[in-house]
C-alpha cells in the first residue's frame, strides 16, 4: 500500500504543477485551454537543456521559460488583442503539441546519464519505518525527490500568496470583478500578464517532471491528456491550491491503479484498455459532480472568460 | 471668503464613435461645496465624471485639480490626486469582505492581515458616523450597506474630492436622508462633493450649486437657493414641459389576475417572494414599488413561468397558471417585458435585426419547419411607425440603436401582440424625458383598451401619478396595497423599508 | 494610445484584414522555414504544386477536403449555440465504429443496403456520443469543453481495444489490424473521387438552409446569443441543446463513416487523424458560415496535402505542418482584433490621429 501511495504522489506531481498553472490563469480571469501545449513545451525544452548541459537547474529554468513563452503568446492575444480565450487556448495546444513533437524528434531514444538522474533520486529516511503508524504515512510524503519537494513548496507558497498578501487579494479581485479591480487602481493588464506567465511556467515544470524524472525521456505526446485533466481538476478543487495538491494525489493514484490491478491476480481480468480509460472517466465524473454541487463556495471567479475593456460603451 | 477651487474642467470634449457625449463643458467645484450635476439620462453626466475618475480620457480640453493642470491617465492616478468615485453600479467584489474591498489596490504592506489597518478603517468610520461590519462579505450586504463600503473606501484613501453617481437610485427615502447627512458632514470637513442625479428635489435639498447638462453641453450653473423646479426642468429639457402624467380614469373591468400566497425561493432557500397576494383588474395600472432586489424580478418571472414557484396560486382569468410553460402562458395573452440593469439582457437579441426580434415569440405558431419572415417584417414596420422608432432600417441589428429606441422596440413588440395582461418592469430605465412620456402615453392607451397592467418602477413620483393602485414589496413580502390618491411618498418609503400599511395608518 | 471599439466594418475592410492575416502568417511561417534551413519560396511552391499540380494530386486535395468540410459543419452547428464541442475526434471514431460493425459483422443485410445503413448508424453513433455531454450540460450546466475532450480519449481507447482484441483480424499474424471492408461496403467513386465528396457539398447546402430558414436554426441562433432571451421567448433550451448536439455529433459520425469506408477501408485509431481539432480552427476562421466553411476547408486541404507532399519531397517532418497550423491560427486570431477595434494615438494636445 505504502509503495502504491508513494507512486501516486510521483504520478500526481505533474498534475500538481499543471493544476496550479491553470489556477493562476483562471484566478486572473482567463480560461486557458493551452495547458497541454505549455506542458509539452516545458517537457521538451527541459529535456533538451538537460541533455546539453546535464545541469538540473538550467533544465528546470528552460522548462519554465518555454512554458511561459507559450503563455506569453496566449496572453498577448487574449489580454491585449482580446481574442476568444477558448479558441486561442486551443491554438496554443495545437502549436505546443506540434512544436514539441517537431523539436523532440531528434531527442527520441535519448536517455539521461546517471549523473543527472542522481539529482532526482527520492530521499530516504530509514528511521521513519521504525515509528509505528505515523512513520510509514509520513514516508509517503517525505521520501520523495527534490522536484516533488519543490511542488510542495509551490503549493504552500501559493496558499500564502493568494490569501495573505495584497498581491493575492488584488489578483482575486481581478478574476472576480475586473471592473472593480480597475476602479481600485489595480493595473489589470499587468496582473493578467504576470499571472498567466507564472501559470505557463508552472505548466512547463509539470511537463518537465514527466520528461526528466517520471519516464524519464522524451516521448511524443508525453503528457497524454494530463493538461486537460488539470483543467477539469481546477474546477473540482475549487481554485484552491491546497485542494489542488490532494486532487493531483488522487488522480495520480487513479492513473497507476491500472498497473497495480494488473499485478494482482484477480479472478476477472480487466482489459488494460479499459483501465487506461479510468482517469478520463473519473474526470467526467468530477465535472458532473462539480456542476451538481452549486453551493457558493465552489463557484469559479466571476469574470472568468470575459475580456476586460475599460472604454466599453 | 475666497474658497479654493478643487476641481476645474475647461472646454471638455469627448466623443464615442458618432455620439458626442461631452461638448465644451465648463465645470468647477469649490472646497466644502456640494455641487449637483443635473441632466437627463444620456446628457453626458457620467461621461464627464468618468474623466475625473480616470476611466475615460478627454478628447480635448483641460482639467485642473487644486489649480494644477493634470492628465488623469488611470484610476490609480485619480486616486493619488485625491479623487474618490462612488459608482452607481458598485465596483465591489462580492466574495470578499468589506475590509478586503476597502484595502483593495492599496500599496502599503505586503501582508494584509494587519490590525493597524483595521484600526485606521474604524477611525474613519467613527469620524464620519458610519457603521459597517468589516468582516461581512459584500454579497451578504444590503444595498445601503454596500454604498457605505464604497464611500468608506474612498475616504480611507484620503480622498478630498468625492463624486457620487446617482447614489439614491437604490435607496429608500429614509436611507437617502441618512446619506445626505453624511455628505453634509463631509462637506463641512472640507471635501468637495459632486453629486450626479436626475432627481430635482434632491438637487434642491442637498446641493449648494448645480450645473445643468443638456445633450452633452453645460447649459448653466446656478446657486441652488436661487432656483426652482420649473427653471431646472426647463434648463434640463430645453423647453417648458408639463410635468404631470395625468392619470386617465377608466372603469375597472373584470378580475384579470389573482395571485394568492405566492412563495418562491432563491439562493440558500431564502424566500424571494413570501406569501404574495394581490388582484389586478382589466383596465387598471397596478404599480409595484420597492427597493431594488425586493422580489420584483422574481414576481414578473413567476407570473411569466420563468421562475419556479414553491407555493401558492396564480389565477389568470380564472385559470391557475402555476407550472405552465412560458410558451403556454404567452399563448394565453400574458406579455412580460423586464428591462434589466444592462438593458439588453432579456427580451431582445442584440445582434439580430428588428424583423428577427419580432419573430421571437411568433415563430413557433407558424406552420411547418421553416420560418416565414414576411409577417414579422410587416410587424416591424408597424411597430416602427407606431412608436416612431429611430433606426437606419428594420434590417439593422438593434444593438446599434440608442437605448430609448431599443426599449421602444421591446415594448412595441409586446403591445402589438394585444395582450390581456401587460407586465412591464422599469420600461423607462435610462430613457430621457421625451421618450419616457411616450411610453407613459402608450401604457395609458393600453389601459383604456382594457388591458391590465402591472407596472414595476423606480420613480415614486411616476408611480403615484401613473398608477391607479400601488403595491409595495419589501424582502419579498407585500407591505401594503393602496390607492395612489390616498398615500404619500414618505409612507411609500416606510413601506419599502418594511413597515406595513396597517401599522402606518394605524399609528396615525 | 487608446483602443476604441469600431461601429461596424465594411466588407472591404474585412477582406483587407483577412489578407493582412494571411500575409502575416506567411511571413511568420517563412521565418520558421528559414530557421529549418530551407528556402521558403521553394517550400511554398512545392506545397502548392503538391496540392494542385496534377490531376492525381488535385484529387487527393479534394479527398482531404471532405472530412474537413463535414466535420466543420458539425462543429459549426454546435458553436453557433456556443456549445464548445471539442469532441469531434471521438464522434468521428464512434461513427466509424458503428459503420464497421455493419460492414463486417451484419451478415443478413442485402448488399445494396449496406452503405445506406452504414451512414445511418454512423450518424446515430456519432450523435449519441455528442449527446452525452449535451445531456449533462442541459441538465446540470456541466462544462462541455472538457467532457467532449475526455470522450475523445475514451473513444480512442475503445477503438484500440477492438483493434487489439475482439475485432483483430486473425489472418494477419503479428500485426494488429481490423479486417478490410468487403467490396460492397466501400464507397463508390465518381470521377475518381469517392461519393463522400458529393455528400459534403450536399451537406453544405443543407446545413446552410437549415440554419437560415428553419425554426430550429432560428432557435439555435437565439440560444447562442442569449439563453435568457431564448427562455423568455418560451424556447425549450434542453431540447435545443440535445437536438443540436445530436446533429453535431452525427455529422462528425458521417465523417467517420466516409473515412472508414472511403479512405482507410477499415477501422483504425487513425481514422479521425486530427480532423476533430482542425475543424475547430476551420469553423472559427469561417466565421460560423456554412458556405465559407467550404472555402476555408479547401484552403486548409491545400495546406495539409501540400504539407504531406513536402514531407516526402523535401524531407520536412509532418510536425512542422502542425506548427504552421498553430501559427496561422494565431495570426488569424490576432487579425480579428483589427476588425473589431481601432487604435488611436493621441498627443499631449489631445489632437488625435486614428489608425484604422
Amino acid at each position: 500500500m505504502i509503495p502504491f501511495l508513494k507512486n501516486a504522489i510521483i504520478s500526481g506531481t505533474p498534475l500538481t504543477f499543471a493544476i496550479l498553472g491553470a489556477m493562476y490563469n483562471e484566478k486572473a480571469g482567463n480560461l486557458n485551454l493551452g495547458i497541454e501545449g505549455m506542458m509539452l513545451l516545458g517537457a521538451v525544452a527541459g529535456f533538451q537543456v538537460a541533455v546539453l548541459t546535464l545541469n538540473p537547474v538550467l533544465a528546470l529554468l528552460a522548462a519554465m521559460i518555454f512554458g511561459a513563452l507559450g503563455a506569453l503568446i496566449y496572453a498577448f492575444l487574449t489580454v491585449t488583442l482580446r481574442t476568444n480565450q477558448s479558441v486561442t487556448g486551443l491554438a496554443l495546444t495545437i502549436f505546443g503539441t506540434g512544436l514539441s513533437r517537431f523539436w523532440g524528434k531528434r531527442l527520441m531514444g535519448m536517455t539521461l546519464p546517471e549523473s543527472f538522474s542522481r539529482n532526482f533520486r527520492p530521499l530516504s529516511f530509514p528511521l521513519l519505518s521504525r515509528i509505528p503508524v505515523l512513520g510509514p504515512v509520513l514516508s509517503v510524503f517525505i521520501e520523495q525527490d527534490l522536484f516533488v519537494y519543490f511542488s510542495y513548496l509551490v503549493v504552500i507558497l501559493s496558499g500564502i500568496y493568494l490569501y495573505h498578501t495584497r498581491f493575492g487579494l488584488n489578483l482575486r479581485a481581478v478574476g472576480e470583478n475586473t471592473a472593480a479591480a480597475d476602479a481600485s487602481g489595480i493595473n489589470v493588464t499587468l496582473y493578467k500578464y504576470v499571472h498567466i506567465l507564472i501559470g505557463g511556467a508552472l505548466c512547463g515544470l509539470g511537463g518537465a517532471y514527466l520528461s526528466l524524472v517520471y519516464v524519464p525521456s522524451w516521448q511524443d505526446n508525453i503528457t497524454s491528456g494530463r493538461g486537460w485533466i488539470a483543467i477539469a481538476l481546477v474546477i473540482f478543487t475549487s481554485w484552491n491550491p491546497y485542494r489542488a495538491f490532494w486532487g493531483a494525489f488522487l488522480f495520480g493514484g487513479l492513473d497507476i491503479v491500472g498497473f497495480r490491478i494488473q499485478t494482482l491476480n484477480l479472478p476477472v481480468k480487466i482489459n488494460q484498455h479499459f483501465l487506461r480509460m479510468l482517469p478520463y472517466l473519473a474526470t467526467i465524473l468530477v465535472i458532473i459532480i462539480g456542476s451538481i454541487r452549486k453551493s457558493t463556495s465552489h463557484l469559479p471567479p466571476k469574470d472568468l472568460g470575459n475580456p476586460y475593456f475599460r472604454e466599453e460603451r | 471668503m475666497n474658497k479654493t477651487v478643487y476641481v476645474e474642467m475647461k472646454n471638455i470634449c469627448k466623443t464615442f464613435g458618432v455620439i458626442r457625449a461631452n461638448r465644451n463643458i465648463n465645470f468647477s467645484v469649490y472646497e466644502g461645496e456640494i455641487h449637483g450635476l443635473l441632466g437627463e439620462n444620456g446628457a453626458g453626466k457620467s461621461t464627464l465624471v468618468n474623466m475625473l475618475s480616470g476611466i475615460y480620457k478627454p478628447d480635448s480640453g483641460s482639467i485642473f485639480i487644486h489649480g494644477e493642470h493634470v492628465n488623469i491617465h488611470s484610476p490609480k492616478h485619480a486616486i493619488e490626486l485625491g479623487i474618490g468615485m462612488i459608482h452607481q453600479h458598485f465596483k465591489l467584489v462580492d466574495v470578499l469582505t468589506a475590509a478586503e474591498n476597502i484595502l483593495l489596490g492599496n500599496s502599503q504592506s505586503v501582508f494584509i492581515s494587519s490590525k493597524n489597518k483595521i484600526k485606521s478603517i474604524k477611525n474613519v468610520m467613527a469620524k464620519y458616523g458610519m457603521e459597517i461590519d468589516l468582516d461581512k462579505k459584500i454579497r451578504d450586504m444590503s444595498v445601503s450597506e454596500k454604498q457605505t463600503v464604497e464611500i468608506l473606501k474612498v475616504l480611507y484613501r484620503g480622498s478630498k474630492i468625492l463624486i457620487l453617481d446617482e447614489p439614491t437610485a437604490v435607496l429608500t427615502p429614509q436611507e437617502t436622508d441618512k446619506l445626505f447627512e453624511i455628505l453634509k458632514s463631509l462637506a463641512k470637513s472640507g471635501c468637495a462633493i459632486i453629486i450626479i442625479t436626475h432627481k430635482l428635489n434632491e438637487i434642491l435639498s442637498v446641493t449648494d450649486r448645480v450645473t445643468v447638462l443638456r445633450q452633452g453641453e453645460s447649459v448653466s450653473t446656478l446657486e441652488t437657493c436661487k432656483t426652482n423646479i420649473r427653471e431646472l426642468t426647463e434648463l434640463m429639457v430645453g423647453k417648458p414641459v408639463s410635468l404631470s402624467i395625468e392619470r386617465v380614469h377608466t372603469n375597472k373591468g373584470n378580475l384579470l389576475l389573482s395571485v394568492k400566497g405566492l412563495t418562491a425561493l432563491g439562493e440558500h432557500n431564502v424566500p424571494v417572494l413570501d406569501n404574495v397576494t394581490f388582484d389586478l383588474y382589466e383596465g387598471e395600472i397596478l404599480g409595484v414599488a420597492g427597493v431594488a432586489g425586493s422580489g420584483q424580478k422574481e414576481l414578473c418571472e413567476s407570473i411569466a413561468g420563468l421562475y419556479p414557484v414553491e407555493k401558492g396560486d396564480i389565477f389568470f382569468k380564472g385559470e391557475n397558471i402555476v407550472g405552465y410553460s412560458p410558451r403556454e402562458i404567452i399563448k394565453r395573452g400574458v406579455s412580460m417585458s423586464f428591462i434589466p440593469e444592462d438593458r439588453l439582457g432579456m427580451g431582445l437579441v442584440p445582434s439580430m435585426d428588428m424583423v428577427d426580434n419580432m419573430l421571437l415569440k411568433d415563430y413557433v405558431n407558424q406552420p411547418g419547419i421553416t420560418v416565414n419572415r414576411k409577417p414579422a417584417k410587416e410587424k416591424a414596420e408597424r411597430v416602427q411607425k407606431r412608436l416612431d422608432i429611430q433606426t437606419p432600417g428594420i434590417y439593422t441589428p438593434i444593438r446599434k440603436l440608442s437605448g430609448g429606441n431599443i426599449q421602444k422596440v421591446l415594448l412595441g413588440r409586446e403591445i402589438d401582440a394585444n395582450p390581456h395582461l401587460l407586465i412591464t418592469a422599469y420600461p423607462v430605465r435610462g430613457l430621457d424625458i421625451g421618450a419616457s412620456y411616450t411610453i407613459y402615453d402608450l401604457l395609458k392607451e393600453q389601459k383604456q383598451k382594457g388591458v391590465g397592467i402591472l407596472y414595476i418602477g423606480e420613480d415614486l413620483d411616476v408611480l403615484l401619478e401613473l398608477c391607479d393602485r400601488i403595491m409595495v414589496l419589501c424582502d419579498g413580502k407585500v407591505t401594503g396595497i393602496t390607492d395612489s390618491e390616498n398615500i404619500t411618498k414618505e409612507d411609500l418609503g416606510l413601506m419599502m423599508a418594511g413597515e406595513t400599511l396597517s401599522s402606518i395608518k394605524g399609528g396615525m | 494610445m487608446q483602443i476604441v471599439k469600431r461601429e461596424g466594418t465594411s466588407k472591404k475592410q474585412l477582406i483587407l484584414i483577412r489578407l493582412v492575416a494571411i500575409i502575416a502568417a506567411i511571413v511568420v511561417s517563412s521565418i520558421f522555414i528559414v530557421f529549418l534551413g530551407y528556402n521558403p519560396v521553394k517550400v511554398y511552391i512545392n506545397m502548392i504544386s503538391g496540392a494542385l499540380g496534377s490531376k492525381i494530386r488535385f484529387r487527393s486535395t479534394l479527398l482531404e477536403m471532405v472530412p474537413l468540410v463535414i466535420t466543420s459543419l458539425g462543429i459549426l452547428v454546435a458553436f453557433k449555440m456556443k456549445f464548445w464541442n471539442i469532441g469531434g475526434e471521438g464522434q468521428i471514431l464512434m461513427g466509424a465504429f458503428a459503420a464497421t460493425y455493419v460492414a463486417l459483422f451484419v451478415e443478413w443485410l442485402p448488399k445494396t443496403l449496406v452503405i445506406p445503413v452504414m451512414f445511418i448508424v454512423g450518424f446515430l453513433a456519432g450523435g449519441l456520443w455528442g449527446l452525452i455531454p449535451a445531456f449533462f450540460k442541459a441538465k446540470f450546466g456541466a462544462n462541455e469543453t472538457i467532457m467532449t475532450l475526455m470522450l475523445n480519449y475514451i473513444a480512442t481507447q475503445w477503438i484500440t481495444y477492438l483493434q487489439y482484441g475482439p475485432w483483430r483480424d486473425p489472418s494477419l499474424k503479428g500485426f494488429a489490424k481490423i479486417a478490410n471492408f468487403p467490396d460492397h461496403a466501400l464507397l463508390p467513386k465518381v470521377f475518381g473521387i469517392h461519393i463522400g465528396f458529393i455528400i459534403s457539398l450536399v451537406l453544405v447546402v443543407l446545413i446552410s438552409w437549415f440554419l437560415k430558414k428553419t425554426k430550429r436554426g432560428f432557435e439555435i441562433a437565439v440560444v447562442g446569443e442569449s439563453v435568457s432571451t431564448a427562455k423568455y421567448a418560451g424556447m425549450d433550451i434542453s431540447r435545443i441543446i440535445i437536438f443540436t448536439m445530436l446533429l453535431s455529433g452525427g455529422l462528425c459520425g458521417i465523417t467517420g463513416v466516409i473515412q472508414a469506408a472511403g479512405v482507410n477501408k477499415t477501422l483504425t485509431m487513425n481514422v479521425s487523424s486530427g480532423y476533430g481539432f482542425t475543424a475547430v480552427i476551420t469553423t472559427y476562421l469561417s466565421g460560423l458560415s456554412a458556405p465559407r466553411v467550404l472555402i476555408v476547408s479547401f484552403l486548409f486541404a491545400i495546406l495539409l496535402q501540400g504539407g504531406s507532399y513536402i514531407q516526402s519531397a523535401l524531407q520536412i517532418p509532418q510536425a512542422a505542418a502542425d506548427v504552421l497550423q498553430g501559427m496561422i491560427l494565431f495570426c488569424a486570431l490576432g487579425s480579428e482584433f483589427f476588425a473589431r477595434y481601432k487604435v488611436r494615438f493621441s498627443s499631449k494636445n489631445s489632437k488625435s490621429s486614428e489608425v484604422k
